[in-house]
C-alpha cells in the first residue's frame, strides 16, 4: 500500500509525459489514476466528471476532483472557469452549504478541484443536487444532476449554535487516514450566514480532548488545541491516537476574545462534550 | 484419597518422631558468593533431593541468595540479592533467552523443567556477568548431559503427587552412553488443580499444566573433539495467575542449539567449547475465563534469540582463566487487541512491544589466580556493545505519541568489572569482593508502551532516553568450619546510580480501565541495597544435623523511600536425619512483618508468619535398581499467610501432602 502511494503519482506524471511528448491527444491523459468517479454530469455539449477518493460522496467534508470533456473532440477542457452550487432541497425549505471555490489543480492539465461539506445527509423525502456553472472561452455552460449524500458512520460534521447567538457548522477535514500516531488534525469552521451564504470563520480556537468511550473515556496524551491557519484557511492542531477503535473527539470552541461559545470540559461526570466530532479506525 | 494422605501423613509423622532427622549439609551452600544448587537425577539418592519433582523454583529457592515472586502456583520469578529479571543475567548453558510476556507471566526459569537439568550456577552481583551484562548477579541453568564413557545406560520414572491441588507429575528420562556416542532424552509432565491456602480457601484460577521434552546427542568426532546438540520444547496451556487480571492459554518455548567441544587444546589451554543457538518463545495471555472483566482482550507475545558464544579454560602455573566472547540478536514483540462491548465498534489495537531488535556483542575475561598461604585472587571483567532499534513503523509511531523526535535506535556500551580476594586461615574463611557493573534498561523499560502493572495499579510507558543503570557493589563472607560446627556471615551492599523505576507522570492519563495513572520510566539518582545473612550449622550426633539462617535486607532510594519487593527480616531452621537408606527432616520458615515496604509502588505491611514443613524418605535397592520413596507434608499447621513475595497479598498455599516415587533401572 506504501509503495502504492509513490508509484501512482510517479505513474501520473510518466504517462503525462510521455503522452504530451508523443501528441496532443488529450483523451490518453489520465490525471485521475488514484481517485474514482462519482457520477458524470451531461448537458449538450460536455461530460462533467466528478471524482473523490472513494467513489462515493458522504455526510460531511469532501474532497472533489473534476474534469470537463467535449462531447464532440473528446478532449479534456483546460482553460475552463468553473463554479458550483450545492443545494438541499427539504420538504420545507432550501439550503446550500459550505463548500470552497473550484481551481485549477497546479501543474496539471485538465483537472480542476474543490471541497464541498455537506452538513446533512439525505433521506427518502429530501435529498442534494448539484449545479456546476463553467465557461469555456468566453461561452457560459451549466449542468445539473441529483446527487447522493449518505449519512455517514460516525459524526464527521457538527452544525450548532454558539452562544453568541450565530449558528456554526464544524467538520472534521483530516486525518483522512488516522494512524496510531501524533495526527495532523484538520477541521473547518464556518458561520451560517443565510440559508445560502457560509463564510469561513477565522481566529477562533478549538480545544481538543480525544476519548475513548468504550474503555470509560481515557484520554490520550500530547494533542494540541486546534488554531486557524491563514494558507489552508482551516483549523490545525495535533491528535494522538495511542490505539486503533472508536474515539470521540471531545470540542471546545472560543472565538476570539476567548469566550467560550460551545462545548464543556470533560471531567467527573461530564462524559463528553456537546461539542465532538467522531472518528473510527 | 484424603483419607489415604492423612493416614499417611500420620505414619510419616510417627516415624519422623521414632527417627528424627535428614540431610548433609553441604558447605559450599552456607555462604558463598557462588552456589551451586544440584538437581540432576544420575547420581539420585535419597538426601540430595527433598522432593525430587519439585519445580525448578523450589530448587532456586533453596539458594540463600534467591527468592521468588509469585502471582500463582506456576512460573515464579526469581528474585535475587532482591533484584529480579531485568536486573539479571537468566542463562540456559550460557545461551541468552528471553521471556515474550509484557507482564512477566514467564520468567526463563518457566520454559525449562527439572528433567532438563544438571544444576543451576548461582552467582551474586558481578561474579555473575559470565554469560551477560547483570547487576544483581547470573542464574545460569545447566543441561544435564552424560560424558563419554563406558557402555552405560539407564532409564528413570518418577511420579509425583500431592494433595493440595491434586498435583500430579510425571517424568521419565533415558540416558546412554557410549565411547563415542551418548544420548539423553526426557519428558516431564505436571498438572494441578486449583490449590487451596490455608483455612481451605480455594485460590481460584491458580491451576496449571505443563509438558517439557528435551533430547541432547553428543558424538566424538576425534578423540578430542565432540559435537553435542540439544533440543528442548517446553508448552504451558492453562496456566492461571490468580493475583493478575489475565491467565495464560499457551507458553511455549522451543530451544535448540549446537555446539562444538574440544579439550586439550593445547598445553595452556584444556577446553574450547563454542555453541550456535536459537530459541523462540510465544506467549499469549487469556481473559476468556474470569468473569467480570471489563474489556476482553488479546495480548500475545514473541522473543526470538540467535545468538553463539566461544569460551576457552585455560590453566597456566598459578592462574586459571576463562574467555567468552558471545553475540546475540533478539526480536521482541508484543501486541494488544481489545474487544469493545460494543459488537459493531472496531477492535482497539495496540503495539505493546514495538518489534525492538537487540544486537549485543562482549567479551569476557576472568582470572584466578592462586597467592601464597591459601589466599587466592580473582579478576574478571565484561566489555559489552548492544544496538537497540525498532522495527515497527507502527510501534515507533506510537512512541513518539510521547517522544516526538524519537529515532528507536540506541548504541551502549556496557562494562562490567569485579575482583575477589580470598584467604583462609586456620577454621576461617574470608572473602572479600568488589564490583561495578552496568546494565541496559530493558524492553519494557525502554519501549513498553502502557504496560499495566497490577501490583500498582498503574499503565506503565517505556522510556527510550534511559542511560544504562550502574552499580558499584561491595560483599564481605566470613565463615567459619570445624567438623562439627559451621558458621557464616554474607554480607553486599549495591550502590545503584541511576536506578530506573516507574515514576507517576501527573500529566498522563491511565489507559487501563480502573488504573490509577500513568508512570514512566525513569533514572533516579541513585539507590541502595543491603542484604546480610546469618547461618549456622551443628552436627548435633553422627546421625543429626540441625542448621538456621536469617537474612535481612533494606532497599532504599536516595531519598530514603523504601523500595518494593524486598524483603523483611527472615529465619529457617531444620533438625536432619539420616541413616542407612532412611532419612527424614523437620523444617521451619518464616519472617518477621514487612514494616519497610512501599506504599508508592503497591505495597502493604505483609505480616510476620512461620510455617513448617517435614518429610522422610526411603530407599531401596535391588541389584543395580533403585527405588526411593519420598513423603513430607508442606505447611504442616495450614496457616494461612501471604510473604512479601507474593503479587497482591495472594496467599500461600495451604497443608500439602506430597509423595514421589523414583524408580531407575541400570
Ligand atoms: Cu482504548
Ligand atoms: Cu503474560
Amino acid at each position: 500500500m506504501k509503495l502504492l502511494k509513490y508509484i501512482l503519482p510517479l505513474l501520473v506524471i510518466l504517462t503525462f509525459t510521455s503522452c504530451s511528448d508523443d501528441d496532443d491527444n488529450m483523451e490518453s491523459i489520465n490525471e485521475v489514476v488514484a481517485l474514482m468517479l462519482v457520477q458524470e454530469f451531461t448537458n449538450e455539449t460536455h461530460i462533467v466528471e466528478l471524482y473523490t477518493q472513494s467513489g462515493d460522496f458522504t455526510q460531511g467534508y469532501n474532497n472533489i476532483t473534476l474534469r470537463i470533456r467535449d462531447k464532440v473532440s473528446n478532449q479534456f477542457i483546460q482553460n475552463a472557469s468553473i463554479t458550483w452550487t450545492p443545494m438541499m432541497h427539504m420538504t420545507s425549505r432550501m439550503h446550500s452549504c459550505p463548500n470552497s471555490d473550484v481551481i485549477k489543480v497546479t501543474e496539471r492539465e485538465t483537472i480542476y478541484t474543490g471541497y464541498i461539506i455537506f452538513q446533512m445527509p439525505e433521506n427518502s423525502n429530501e435529498g442534494w443536487d448539484l449545479t456546476i456553472n463553467y465557461m469555456v472561452d468566453n461561452l457560459e455552460y451549466s449542468v445539473i444532476s441529483d446527487i447522493s449524500v449518505p449519512m455517514s458512520d460516525r459524526q464527521v460534521v457538527s452544525v450548532f449554535m454558539g452562544a453568541d447567538d450565530v449558528k456554526y457548522i464544524l467538520a472534521l477535514v483530516g486525518p483522512e487516514s488516522p494512524e496510531v500516531a501524533v495526527n495532523d488534525m484538520i477541521v473547518g469552521l464556518y458561520k451560517m450566514e443565510s440559508m445560502m451564504s457560509f463564510p469561513l470563520v477565522e481566529d477562533f480556537m478549538i480545544k481538543l480532548d480525544p476519548r475513548m468511550p468504550s474503555m470509560s473515556s481515557h484520554t490520550s496524551p500530547n494533542n494540541e488545541d486546534l488554531f486557524y491557519n491563514d494558507v489552508s484557511e482551516m483549523y490545525n492542531g495535533k491528535l494522538s491516537l495511542t490505539m486503533t477503535g472508536y474515539w470521540k473527539l471531545n470540542l471546545m470552541l472560543y472565538n476570539a476574545n476567548n469566550e467560550l461559545l460551545k462545548g464543556e470540559e470533560v471531567s467527573g461526570t461530564i462524559e463528553s462534550s456537546s461539542l465532538y466530532l467522531e472518528l473510527e479506525f | 484419597m484424603c483419607r489415604i494422605f492423612y493416614s499417611l501423613f500420620v505414619l510419616f509423622f510417627l516415624s519422623s518422631i521414632l527417627y528424627a532427622q535428614e540431610k548433609q549439609i553441604d558447605s559450599t551452600k552456607v555462604m558463598d558468593l557462588d552456589e551451586v544448587i544440584v538437581i540432576s537425577r544420575v547420581g539420585l539418592n535419597n538426601y540430595k533431593q527433598e522432593k525430587p519433582l519439585s519445580f525448578l523454583d523450589e530448587y532456586l529457592e533453596k539458594s540463600n541468595k534467591i527468592t521468588t515472586i509469585k502471582r500463582g502456583n506456576y512460573a515464579w520469578e526469581p528474585s535475587m540479592n532482591n533484584m529480579l529479571t531485568d536486573r539479571l543475567s537468566v542463562t540456559i548453558d550460557g545461551m541468552q533467552i528471553f521471556g515474550a510476556c509484557t507482564d512477566k507471566m514467564d520468567p526463563i526459569t518457566s520454559y525449562m523443567d527439572v528433567s532438563n537439568l544438571s544444576e543451576v550456577h548461582v552467582k551474586s552481583g558481578q561474579q555473575g556477568s559470565e554469560n551477560g551484562s547483570t547487576i544483581g548477579g547470573g542464574i545460569d541453568l545447566k543441561l544435564q548431559k552424560n560424558s563419554f564413557g563406558y557402555d552405560d545406560w539407564n532409564i528413570g520414572v518418577d511420579i509425583g503427587y500431592g494433595s493440595n491441588g491434586n498435583s500430579e507429575t510425571i517424568s521419565s528420562e533415558f540416558n546412554y552412553s557410549s565411547e563415542k556416542y551418548f544420548v539423553n532424552i526426557d519428558g516431564i509432565h505436571r498438572k494441578s488443580e486449583n490449590y487451596f491456602a490455608g483455612g481451605n480457601e480455594e485460590i481460584m484460577f491458580s491451576q496449571f499444566e505443563k509438558f517439557n521434552v528435551s533430547a541432547i546427542v553428543g558424538g566424538k568426532v576425534s578423540d578430542e573433539g565432540s559435537v553435542i546438540g540439544s533440543v528442548i520444547y517446553d508448552e504451558a496451556s492453562d496456566v492461571g495467575y490468580p493475583a493478575l487480571l489475565m491467565d495464560v492459554s499457551l507458553a511455549k518455548a522451543l530451544i535448540s542449539s549446537i555446539s562444538y567441544e574440544h579439550k586439550n587444546v593445547h598445553n595452556v589451554i584444556h577446553k574450547w567449547e563454542s555453541k550456535l543457538y536459537h530459541n523462540t518463545i510465544r506467549h499469549v495471555m487469556d481473559d476468556t475465563k474470569r468473569p467480570d472483566v471489563p474489556i476482553h482482550m488479546d495480548m500475545p507475545g514473541w522473543s526470538d534469540t540467535y545468538g553463539f558464544y566461544t569460551k576457552m579454560y585455560a590453566k597456566k602455573e598459578k592462574h586459571t582463566l576463562l574467555f567468552n566472547v558471545n553475540a546475540y540478536y533478539n526480536k521482541s514483540l508484543a501486541e494488544m487487541t481489545m474487544y469493545p462491548n460494543d459488537l459493531n465498534e472496531n477492535s482497539m489495537f495496540m503495539l505493546t512491544w514495538p518489534d525492538v531488535r537487540t544486537l549485543y556483542s562482549g567479551v569476557y575475561g576472568e582470572d584466578e589466580i592462586e597467592l601464597k598461604n591459601r589466599q587466592k585472587l580473582k579478576v574478571s571483567a565484561r566489555f559489552g556493545y548492544q544496538n537497540e532499534y525498532i522495527a515497527s513503523e507502527f510501534g515507533l509511531h506510537s512512541l513518539r505519541i510521547f517522544y516526538r523526535e524519537l529515532e528507536g535506535k540506541k548504541n551502549r556500551i556496557l562494562l562490567n568489572l569485579s575482583t575477589q580476594y580470598e584467604n583462609k586461615i586456620n577454621n576461617f574463611d574470608f572473602l572479600l569482593s568488589a564490583g561495578y557493573g552496568e546494565r541496559a534498561p530493558s524492553v519494557s523499560e525502554a519501549y513498553g508502551f502502557y504496560l499495566y502493572n497490577s501490583f500498582d495499579n498503574y499503565d506503565y510507558i517505556g522510556n527510550p532516553y534511559l542511560d544504562n543503570e550502574k552499580s558499584s557493589e561491595v560483599n564481605f563472607n566470613l565463615n567459619y568450619s570445624n567438623h562439627k560446627f559451621k558458621a557464616g556471615v554474607t554480607t553486599s551492599f549495591f550502590f545503584i546510580s541511576n536506578y530506573i523505576i516507574g515514576k507517576i507522570d501527573p500529566t498522563l492519563a491511565q489507559m487501563t480501565i480502573g488504573a490509577d495513572g500513568v508512570r514512566v520510566y525513569e533514572a533516579l539518582e541513585y539507590a541502595t541495597i543491603f542484604n546480610t545473612g546469618l547461618s549456622v550449622s551443628y552436627n548435633l550426633l553422627p546421625a543429626i544435623d540441625i542448621e538456621g539462617g536469617l537474612s535481612y535486607n533494606l532497599g532504599q532510594d536516595y531519598s530514603g523511600m523504601n523500595l518494593p519487593l524486598i524483603s523483611p527480616l527472615d529465619y529457617r531452621m531444620s533438625i536432619r536425619y539420616r541413616k542407612n537408606y532412611f532419612n527424614a527432616s523437620f523444617n521451619m520458615n518464616g519472617a518477621r512483618e514487612q514494616s519497610n515496604f512501599s506504599s508508592d509502588y503497591g505495597e502493604d505491611m505483609t505480616g510476620a508468619y512461620a510455617v513448617f514443613n517435614a518429610n522422610a524418605s526411603y530407599s531401596l535397592l535391588f541389584e543395580n535398581n533403585k527405588l526411593i520413596l519420598k513423603s513430607g507434608v508442606e505447611n504442616m499447621f495450614d496457616t494461612y499467610y501471604s510473604t512479601y513475595a507474593d503479587w497482591n497479598n495472594i496467599p500461600r498455599m495451604g497443608r500439602n501432602i506430597f509423595l514421589n516415587i523414583s524408580f531407575v533401572i541400570q
